[in-house]
């Protein structure tokens, strides 16, 4: 008898306990399916998220410009959530797909392709290629390398969007962009309502696909990169590869963001590259919450309803405000502010 | 025998310090090696070096007899090498199901489908859970991971890398900081390990290491001081006097 042999007596163990032909417990592994369909199951709470978007199409139609501002701006934080929440690859120059989403959908159209979708497809595609191209700068590094690295690569596209006034319109802005109706149907009126509805459809379906992707093994490997690169590289995972297609996609999905407000204002200024961009998304982000998808969406509601209310009776000090919030948020920690809220929620409901 | 692994004149510096010197050494196909040397041996860096986390200053590795030296770490995982960590490197957001799943999956090529639900291929589940029964996680499955206790960390170091259906597995001090009572499980998972897989185990604790291997080699600064069968490691009086003597400490 080998001295392997003797231990694996001693405590009670063939050798070889699972060994080739051997077949798990059905029950567990029925157990095991179930738990992995329940994960990404629709949710309650998400289905009153998205009714209660598609009713404020029919019921506020006196809102529909800041709807549609915030309908953009969740998913340029959505596109952040992909490469943040998702991979753990912080960026403070997302504004960089952004604003080059939106001066490509801007080009496209006052050059003559007035189809809102074909702009889109415009935007995507080119950047998807920036992403790309970018990726292997940002992705290598340090969380502060990464930082500098995509501010920097912002900057200088902000300041090339400036100089390059004879395509960009520089400061000025980029104007004269005539839009044609959606799909060859849907007319852009005053009021924004086709603008919301579009921006809205557009979200829906690229949070379709994000909610998809994030739960394949693609998504768990993101997830895997994110928690700990080290093992993840272990158990086989290429880590840079699989990060250089996230932020592949999360810069298109910035694009289209972009792209989404130079179609539905029709209207570019340099503004879309500049740094208070990046600034806002990483903020809207953290507001809602990281890594579920929703945190964008909801951060963006917020954020937006902070503004619109803090500037309303201190117009000056909306920063302020914001800077207090950002820090009662970090000090406290999210999870005991909504559940704090949540407990006085409950205690109302029950007084009542 | 064949060689499953092999090392030549394998360096490594650290600023002034070598913490491999010049190693050439042989793990044979389906062997059951101890690596043992006192603490800053240069032991961990060793498996570093070949898996790839640390890239040698010079010499080669070859798997197989196909040299792996400059080859990325992902890829000598899907060439048949695996490894655990002294200090537990997992996903602690994740549950041993993901984690164990993530292994079969990457090895199968899944993790390039960005479309398809996980989970929804039998044959991985399957297997996920085969493991799980092999180290005893299967209560555990759904559980996150940073809420394990320590011992079914431990397991699942272990389990993740076994799921990557290696060919040569390299444990680093698997039962590392597992209190008395908890060491068996680790222990029996080790000692149960399938004949075909060639490990290689550093460990401190000589009692894990004289019941599990059949060859030791004794590695002091770096460098490879001693190699031989169990019972000549265990009466070498030059090993005695460098590390036995310095009795089993952590
Ligand atoms: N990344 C590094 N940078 C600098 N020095 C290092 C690095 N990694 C290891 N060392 C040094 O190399 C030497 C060997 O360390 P190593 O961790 O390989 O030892 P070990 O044999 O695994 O020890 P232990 O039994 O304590 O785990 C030590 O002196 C250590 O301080
Ligand atoms: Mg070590």
């Amino acid at each position: 008898m080998t001295a392997t042999e003797e231990t694996a007596m001693t405590i009670g163990l063939a050798a070889e306990p699972a060994s080739a032909g051997h077949h798990p417990a059905p029950a567990t592994a029925a157990r095991v399916v179930a738990a992995l369909k329940r994960r990404r199951r629709w949710r309650p709470l998400e289905a009153v998220f998205w009714a209660a978007t598609l009713a404020s199409v029919l019921l506020l139609p006196s809102k529909h410009l800041i709807l549609n501002e915030i309908a953009i701006l969740g998913l340029f934080a959505l596109s952040l959530d992909l490469i943040l929440g998702f991979a753990g690859v912080i960026s403070l120059g997302h504004a960089a797909f952004f604003g080059v989403g939106a001066y490509c959908a801007g080009l496209v159209a006052t050059h003559g392709i007035t189809e809102p979708l074909a702009g889109l497809a415009a935007a995507a595609a080119l950047t998807a290629l920036l992403g790309w191209a970018t990726s292997y700068l940002v992705l290598r590094g340090t969380d502060l390398t990464r930082l500098m690295v995509t501010m920097g690569i912002a900057l200088i596209l902000g300041e090339l969007a400036n100089q390059m006034a004879w395509l960009t319109g520089g400061a000025d802005g980029l104007q004269g962009i005539m839009m044609g109706p959606v799909a060859g149907w849907f007319e852009f009126d005053l009021f924004g309502t086709t603008a919301y509805a579009y921006s809205l459809s557009v979200l829906f379906v690229l949070f379709l696909a994000a909610r998809r992707i994030t739960n394949s093994p693609f998504g768990l490997s993101l997830l895997s990169i994110r928690d700990n690169p080290l093992r993840a590289a272990a158990v086989g995972v290429p880590v840079n590869g699989r990060l250089v297609q996230v932020y592949t996609l999360a810069a298109a999905y910035a694009g289209v963001a972009g792209a989404l407000l130079a179609q539905t204002t029709q209207f570019v200024s340099v503004d879309v590259l500049e740094f208070h961009r990046s600034a806002d998304v990483m903020l809207i982000l953290i507001i809602g919450g990281t890594g579920y998808l929703y945190g964008g969406l909801v951060g963006a509601v917020l954020f937006k309803l902070l503004q619109d209310m803090l500037a309303g009776f201190t117009p000056q000090y909306w920063h302020f405000w914001i800077g207090i919030f950002l820090i009662a948020l970090v000090l406290v920690g999210r999870e005991r502010m909504v559940g704090g809220v949540a407990a006085a929620v409950r205690r109302l409901a029950r007084r009542t | 025998m064949a060689v499953a692994l092999e090392t030549r004149n394998l360096q490594r510096e650290f600023g002034a310090l070598r913490a491999t010197d010049n190693v050439s050494f042989r793990l044979e196909r389906g062997a059951r090696h101890a690596l043992i040397g006192p603490n800053g041996a240069g032991k961990t860096t060793f498996i570093n070096l070949l898996t790839g986390v640390l890239t040698p200053t010079a010499g080669s590795i070859y798997l197989d007899g196909v040299d792996i030296t400059r080859t990325k770490r992902e890829q000598r995982v899907h060439k048949g090498l695996a490894r655990t960590f002294q200090i537990n490197q997992l996903f602690a957001a994740l549950t041993p199901l993901e984690t164990i799943g993530l292994a079969v999956s990457e090895r199968m090529g899944g993790g390039r489908d960005w479309w398809r639900p996980t989970g929804s291929k039998r044959e991985i589940v399957d297997e996920v859970v085969e493991i799980a029964e092999r180290f005893h996680l299967v209560d555990e499955l759904e559980l996150k991971t940073s809420t394990l206790a320590y011992g079914k960390q431990r397991l699942l170091e272990i389990a993740v890398a076994f799921a990557c259906r290696p060919r040569v597995l390299l444990l680093d001090e698997p039962a590392a900081g597992v209190p008395e009572g908890d060491r068996h499980e680790i222990l029996a998972a080790v000692a149960s390990l399938p004949r075909d897989v060639s490990v290689l185990l550093i460990e401190h604790d000589m009692d894990l290491v004289f019941s599990f291997a059949e060859r030791i080699s004794v590695l002091v600064n770096g460098a490879l001081f001693k190699e031989g069968s169990v019972d000549e490691i265990a009466a070498d009086p030059e090993v005695k006097a460098v590390y036995l003597g310095e009795g089993d400490d952590d």
